[in-house]
Parts: C-alpha cells; structure tokens; sequence
C-alpha cells in the first residue's frame, strides 16, 4: 500500500523527487501515521522559503487524540505548503499520499535520500511496530 | 434527562426559548432623571439577551446541574486522576468562620488559628512524604513542578554550576512533566522504559553527565506500576551531581507506607486535590505543594508559616534563597483548610488504609478482568491498572468506544489513550472509597461490553446512547468549530 516511487522516514513521513534536474520534492505523511493519529484537526507547517534539516522537527499535527511533531524528510528549503490543509484538514487522513500532501521542498542534498527506507523497508519497519 | 420539550430539555437553549416581550423581573420606576445615551460605538442596541420569565431561568440552568456527573453521582475511575470522595466534613471545617471569614492582610496576631493550622499542615505533609521543607503556596500540580524546577535551577546555580541544562523524564511521564522542566528552561531528554515499564536504567545512565541537572519522575510511574528501580535511578542522578524530582500525582498508592524522601527524592509536589480529597475536575481550585529536603528547604516558594522560637507565635516567612512568591498569599487556604480535615479524620492508621485499599481495589479490577482484556505490563499494579483495548480493537472496537459505552453503563470513562507507551490504554484507577459491590458492577459492565463487541459491535460503535447529547463529531467539531449562537 506504500508507493514504491518514494522514501520513508521512521517517523512516518515520505518525500518524492518530482523533478530530478529542479531538485524538487513533495513531502507528506504516510497512511500509516493518519491511521495511528486518528481524524486530523490541525497542521502547522513551515512557510515558504524556511529550511528545514533532515529529521528535525519541522512542524505539528493535531488529531482528535494527539498533537505530534512533523520531522523533515530531508533537508532544503520551502518552496509550497499545501494551502488546502488549512481548511481541509481531513484531506491527510482521507489523501496521505496524493492530495493531503504537506510541502513542497527545493532538496539541499538530495543524496541525502539514500539514508531513509523503501517502501518495502517501510513495509517490514511497521509491520514490527505495535 | 426528560425529553419531550419542555423546560427540563436542555437541548433547546435559553435564546431559543425566548419570547419577545417576556420579562423576568419588574425593575421600579427609576428615580433619576433620564440621561441621554452617549454616542458610543461600545454600547449596542442590537444586544441579544433572551426574553424568558424567571421559573424558565431557574428550571433551565438546575435541570444543566443536574447533568452533571460527578464523584457525588456516579463511580469515577478516571485513572491517574484520583477521584477519590471527598468527605463533607471537610467542607464543614472549611467554612468555620474562623477560617472562612479571614483576610489574608490581617494582622498576624487575628490569624495565629489559621496560620497554627497550616504550620500543622506543613509538618503532616513533610512527615508523610520524608521531606520536611514544605511550602503550600503553590495552587496546582503542575505549578507545583513548575516551583520544584525551579528550585532546581536555583539549587544548581547557587553552587555556581550553570551548566546542568538537561531534565531527563521518563517516558512514561505525565505531559506536564516536560512542559514545566521547559517551562523553567531546561532542556528535555527522554528516557525510555524498560520491558517492565521500568526507567531503563542503562539509557539513564548513559545520559547522566555534568550536563544533567536532574530527573522528574513519577512513583508509581503513570504505568500504574512501582520502578522496582528506583534506588539506582536516585542513585545513577545523585551520582552524577543530578537532583530527583518526584511528580506526586500518584502518591495514593504510597500514603503512610513509603517516604519518598527516604528513597533518595529530593524535592516532590503534592496533589491535595487527588490524594487529600480536595474538589477537584472543575470543583477546584487545586493545591499543589512541594515538599524538599533540608538541603533545598531555603530554596521553597515564599511563604511559609514559622514557628517563632519555640513559642505558640505563628508567622509567615520567605526562605533565604526562596525562587519567589508563586502565587498571592498562602496559595488557595480553603483547599488547605479540606486537606488538614482529611488527615486529622484519618490519623495515622487511616493514611496507612487509604494506600492499602486503592491497591487492592485496582488489583481486583486487574485480576477480574485479565481474561478480557490485555494488560501489557503484568505485574501487581499500585492504585491503578492499565489496560489495552487491543483485543478488543482486534474485532472493530476501539479503546475510545469502550469508553463512552461505559456512560451508558453509568460509569465515568476511564483516562483513554495514555500512557502514551500503551497502545489503545484504559487507565483505571477505582481509589479506596468505592464499595466491592460498585467494583463487581463495573467488572460486570466491562465483562458486558466485551461480549457486545462480538455480538453487536455496532452498539458499542455508536455509544453513549443514554447520555443527553450521544456520540458527538470531534473532528468535525475542531475543524469547523460553531462557537456562537446566531438568531436563525
């Protein structure tokens, strides 16, 4: 159920070059985490033109159980936020990996990737979590 | 609740039972002169009072009263809360004139009743918890870590050691826990359990350094369960110039049985409003003090009530090196006054039944109920016991819809969903003062609704049914919230 043209963190966000020569990657969350986090209230995400650095905090998301720290999948900087979620929310749980997208990010480091799982990888890393 | 539309529904609101031109009072004629309204953009004429006679008024908000569910209405297990009953005596101590009719700026030489009293309350609470600097000041449990930081900091940097900026918290912690250590400017690091819910104490150690200014910790841990540890974690901090903080959130299951002081704590804070049977969960206000060592005792909130030279002169002073004043006055003396009541009714051997009693009452729910549901770390619990509704989630019913069927059953839900370490948790915490036979009816309600998740899980799903307002939508409440009536 994970697409296998993206990488995973262990904290359950994904990232996907869009485009290899521009550097370009969207980023999300995984079904994985919106089934765990429950009906999405509220993200607080970075805005456009902050950096972020791989697997730091990056942002929040608040369910109806939990608020939860969003880590970057990879370092870069913010080039789109997905303005949708402001008011649409649910489009992460409903969408987690089309249109509840979070950012869009301009890759410092796209080597960086290698370091995060395939979705096999991500398969076999949930399937160990409770 | 009655249904049918009368003034008993509460369902309809006060502006919506609005008549025009009903009136609830008749006002006299004024016998000023009239004054012309000044030209204000503050002042409205579009102001939307409801028009209702007064029977309305009062039929409305005491049939609101009477939903209340409360300690003096219903069993209460709302784990890591200590709902325990808070007995009328207490209230009749609190509203004695001598203590209920006082000012605080009164002289002294007015209050040495009041001021004896809290003198008396500082020893107990010291004797109870083996930490005999107390201070009362401090009005809830997390204001109450938020001084013990504090204290930290200030302990710390009087030595002239400023580099400890890191707390280690357990991860079992409460979530106010980390919120006060930030709060006071430290740094949080977690420290993960073991598989027996434990501190794990190689990871402690690993990060018990020069660096580390101390540990907030809670015994028995929210787990419900005593760290069978906790020598050697007083003892890895200690070791490493560290201080250890003790969360009493849970000291129910310790009373007159275990002086945390003894076990290496250096400074704690009491919940009167749990383990001294104060009002609390919207009856408050709170009471949170903390109780410290004789090394940090110069160091506690300001005031505290001395005893002058021996004499029968109570007065109030600030500790040499006290963090401040943390709130006005005493802190919330009426909540102090309830807590004294509860432990000269109790005396000695009655703290020593109120631990005994709460631990044998989550062990019964514990072991009537280990065939249902799953208990992850099994072990004897203290005065609660952790369930997971894994089973249960197994076939369709979440932790969540366990919890609002037991509503239907007339029970209040347990604390859902924490420990955070528990999946699917049900925290249970009955406390001393509910009878075996209200134990074995929610033994039975659980048991009942177990069977329901096989049989009609769709009845579970959609719990509470008997409650004036049912399932409500919470996601769609937080997403598109409806925070004003408006005029249809």
């Amino acid at each position: 159920m994970n697409p296998d043209d993206r990488k995973y963190t262990s904290e359950h966000e994904w990232i996907k070059v869009e485009d290899g020569d521009t550097e370009r990657a969207l980023a999300g969350i995984t079904v994985y985490a919106q089934d765990q986090l429950g009906d999405i209230v509220y993200f607080e995400l970075p805005q456009v033109g902050d950096s972020l650095k791989q697997l730091e905090k990056m942002g929040e998301v608040e369910s109806v159980k939990a608020v939860s720290d969003l880590f970057a999948p990879a370092s870069g900087s913010v080039v789109e936020v997905n303005e949708r979620l402001a008011n649409e929310p649910e489009l992460a749980n409903e969408d987690p990996f089309g249109e509840g997208w979070l950012l869009r990010v301009s890759l410092s480091d796209p080597a960086e990737l290698d370091k995060l799982m395939s979705a096999e990888e991500y398969e076999t890393y949930t399937a160990g979590l409770h | 609740m009655a249904r049918g539309g009368g003034t008993r529904d509460t369902s309809k609101l006060l502006m919506e039972r609005s008549v025009p031109g009903r009136v609830g009072a008749v006002l006299p004629e004024s016998d000023v002169p009239p004054q012309a309204m000044p030209d204000d953009p503050l002042l409205r004429r579009d102001l939307q009072l409801p028009e209702v006679s007064e029977p309305e008024v009062v039929q409305y908000f005491t049939a609101l009263s009477q939903l209340n569910f409360s300690i003096d209405t219903h069993f209460y297990p709302l784990g890591s809360c200590t709902m325990k009953y808070n007995p009328k005596i207490n209230d009749e101590a609190a509203f004695q004139p001598g203590f209920a009719a006082i000012h605080p700026l009164q002289p002294g030489e007015q209050s040495q009743g009041a001021l004896e009293m809290l003198h008396r309350l500082q020893g107990y609470l010291g004797e109870i918890t083996g930490l005999p600097g107390v201070s009362l000041s401090t009005l809830a449990g997390a204001h109450g870590e938020f001084a013990g930081m504090l204290m930290m900091r200030a302990y710390h940097h009087a030595r002239g050691d400023t580099a400890r900026l890191k707390v280690a918290i357990p991860d079992s912690a409460h979530g106010t826990n980390p919120a006060s250590a930030a709060m006071a400017g430290f740094e949080v690091v977690t420290v993960a359990s073991d598989d027996q819910g434990n501190v794990d104490l190689e990871a402690l150690h690993d990060l018990a350094g020069p660096d580390l200014a101390g540990i907030m910790i809670t015994l028995p841990s929210t787990l419900g369960l005593f760290d069978t540890g906790i020598l050697d974690v007083c003892r890895i901090v200690h070791e490493a110039g560290g201080l250890v903080y003790g969360d009493g959130a849970n000291m129910n299951a310790l009373l007159g049985r275990v002086k945390l002081g003894a076990l290496g704590f250096d400074v704690i804070h009491l919940n009167l409003h749990k383990t001294f049977s104060t009002p609390h969960g919207g009856g408050g206000p709170g009471a949170g003090p903390v109780c410290v060592s004789e090394e940090l005792a110069s160091y506690l909130p300001s005031p505290v009530v001395a005893r002058n030279g021996g004499g029968a002169e109570y007065s109030l002073s600030t500790p040499a090196n006290s963090i401040g004043k943390m709130s006005s006055f005493h802190g919330n003396f009426g909540v102090l006054v309830r807590a004294y009541t509860y432990i000269r009714t109790l005396g000695k051997e009655g703290i020593e039944s109120i631990s005994a009693n709460a631990v044998l009452n989550a062990n019964y729910l514990m072991e009537s109920l280990r065939d249902k549901y799953l208990i992850p770390y099994d072990r004897t619990c203290m005065h609660e016991v952790v369930f997971s509704a894994d089973w249960q989630r197994a076939r369709g019913v979440s932790g969540l819809e366990i919890a609002k069927r037991l509503l239907d059953y007339g029970f209040h839900a347990p604390t859902m969903y924490f420990p955070l370490i528990v999946h699917e948790a049900l925290m249970v915490e009955p406390t001393e003062s509910e009878t075996k036979e209200t134990l074995d009816a929610f033994i039975q309600a659980m048991r009942d609704i177990d069977r329901e998740a096989d049989e009609d899980p769709d009845l579970v799903r959609n719990a509470p049914h008997t409650t004036p307002v049912s399932r409500l939508d919470e996601a769609r409440a937080a997403r598109h919230p409806d925070l004003r009536w408006q005029r249809p």
